[in-house]
């Protein structure tokens, strides 16, 4: 399995895009942490930076990348090895390479300046969101046969989960204002990994306060210890889950 | 030894394989032919567990295959369009094979590698290569690691004649070795001294499955080429 591991990640430690993505990354971080005397204020323009460049460069990147390597999957497939294990080795050398990046990007030098909790929390959750939207491509690409599609659907999802998500929720916010909605806005919350990364960062920056009774309940909620505990959960599931489909329709797939 | 058993696969509305029982015994050359589309590939393709069958099973030494991975240690296959990753040197590929496939005291075999001079253009990228010369390297990674059974689909369109007079000379050498080899093709002519056995897949069912002898009497012709059209002519053979 580190087999081919390694030769994915060589494999894409050499292409160009991604060394641009570290460095586009770098120059973000450093011009947040420059630019602006307000610690709390770099951390929130980064947070939001890295939660619409991570997902989208992650889910695009993968897909792509999962169709170009269609061959090498060929060749490995009629190889004594077994599939589930051809697809997660790919995956993980991916997910690898896009972190490796991310680290240098933002990961280092944010810990270097900015050595608080919060900043742990906002790499933490960056890598997070990489590994997810990673394997949400992997799911897409593994049951999409046409490139084209599978590059659309990348991006529909992207755009779903950073943009049309967040317009639905605020949507039944308002159509159900007359109705308790705190506890049903933890489990919207949780339904998005993107929001859920935001909801767990914004509470430790204490922005929380701006958002009135809902914040205060979701400060209860995923202030706590606990409460960050169980988001990083549903994140670790947000990645678990569309690996696992992905492998159950990888292993009766026609190559 | 290959058992498949009433094998059927249906892609969409069409039945690419339907009801397909065959038995290939060790030590034997086996032609696999028939028209463009009657099921040769699928079938083959369903040997390395690279297409599920709908229908059937697939026995590979006494041992059920579906589900399976690690009888593919013992199967080299040549597959009719080799593809690689383009970035990869030849070098590099072969490197990675061994290290994912070579397992410690399993000598390798490197005869055809040697004979087609591929060390001479190791550090060439695939996507440079010419079709013939990828045909080369799918050639030499399906005799490498000394397997038991040997799958070429196609294998020597492509090639250039004194290529393909090598690696038919090597197909003959693993026949006689005790190996079971599976070569589908449709250049019917060089199977004459090349196979044993003749399977004849149409429409994605099996017509025959005789010994070349037996076709030679049963249709009264010497060449395969002649026999074959014969077949085709009468239909009912």
């Amino acid at each position: 399995m580190n087999k081919i591991i390694k030769y994915v990640v060589l494999d894409i430690l050499r292409n160009k895009i991604l060394v641009s993505y570290t460095v586009l990354l770098f120059a973000i971080t450093m011009t947040m942490l420059f630019l602006q005397d307000n610690q709390t204020k770099s951390l929130l323009s980064l947070l939001n930076i890295v939660l619409i460049v991570l997902p989208l460069v992650s889910i695009i990147f993968s897909t792509i990348y999962y169709y170009n390597s269609i061959e090498f999957i060929e060749l490995l497939v009629c190889q004594p090895i077994r599939r589930s294990r051809i697809l997660l080795s790919i995956y993980a050398g991916l997910a690898l390479s896009l972190l490796i990046a991310f680290g240098i990007g933002v990961g280092l030098p944010l810990l270097i300046m900015d050595h608080s909790l919060t900043s742990v929390l906002l790499v933490l959750i960056g890598a997070l969101l990489t590994i997810i939207f990673s394997a949400l491509a992997i799911l897409g690409s593994v049951f999409m046969r046409d490139k084209a599609r599978g590059i659309g659907v990348a991006i529909l999802a992207w755009f779903y989960f950073s943009l049309l998500y967040d317009g639905l929720v605020l949507f039944l916010l308002f159509q159900f204002s007359d109705y308790p909605l705190e506890k049903p806005s933890i489990v919207l919350g949780s339904l998005n990994p993107i929001d859920l990364g935001r909801i767990i960062l914004l509470l430790r920056l204490d922005s929380s306060a701006m958002m009135g009774y809902t914040g205060a309940v979701f400060k209860s909620f995923f202030g706590s210890a606990g409460g960050i505990l169980l988001g990083f959960g549903i994140l670790t599931l947000w990645m678990v889950l569309p690996l696992w489909g992905a492998v159950r329709r990888f292993n009766h797939k026609d190559l | 030894m290959i058992d498949l058993s009433h094998i059927a696969k249906r892609y969409g509305r069409l039945q690419v394989l339907d009801d397909v029982s065959l038995s290939l015994p060790m030590g034997k050359s086996i032609a696999l032919i028939g028209p463009n589309g009657s099921g040769k590939t699928t079938l083959i393709k369903c040997l390395l567990g690279m297409v599920v069958p709908d229908k059937g099973s697939i026995s590979f030494k006494g041992r059920n295959i579906l589900g399976d991975w690690s009888y593919r240690a013992d199967i080299g296959y040549m597959p009719q369009i080799g593809r690689y990753p383009d970035n990869m040197t030849i070098a590099q590929v072969f490197g990675m094979m061994k290290d994912i496939r070579c397992l410690p005291g399993k000598d390798l075999d490197e005869d055809l590698v040697n004979a087609f001079q591929l060390p001479l253009i190791y550090d060439k990228r695939m996507r440079t290569l010419s079709g013939g010369t990828r045909q080369k390297v799918s050639a030499c990674l399906a005799f490498l690691f000394n397997p038991s059974v040997i799958v070429l689909d196609e294998p020597t369109a492509g090639l250039d004649p004194v290529a393909a007079g090598i690696l038919t000379k090597k197909i003959l050498e693993e026949t006689n070795k005790g190996k079971l080899v599976l070569i589908t093709s449709h250049i019917l002519s060089e199977l004459d001294d090349l196979v044993d056995e003749v399977v004849y897949l149409q429409d994605g069912r099996v017509r025959f499955h005789k010994s070349l002898p037996q076709l030679r009497v049963d249709t009264g012709e010497q060449k395969l080429v002649r026999a074959i059209a014969r077949v085709m002519e009468n239909a009912t053979i």
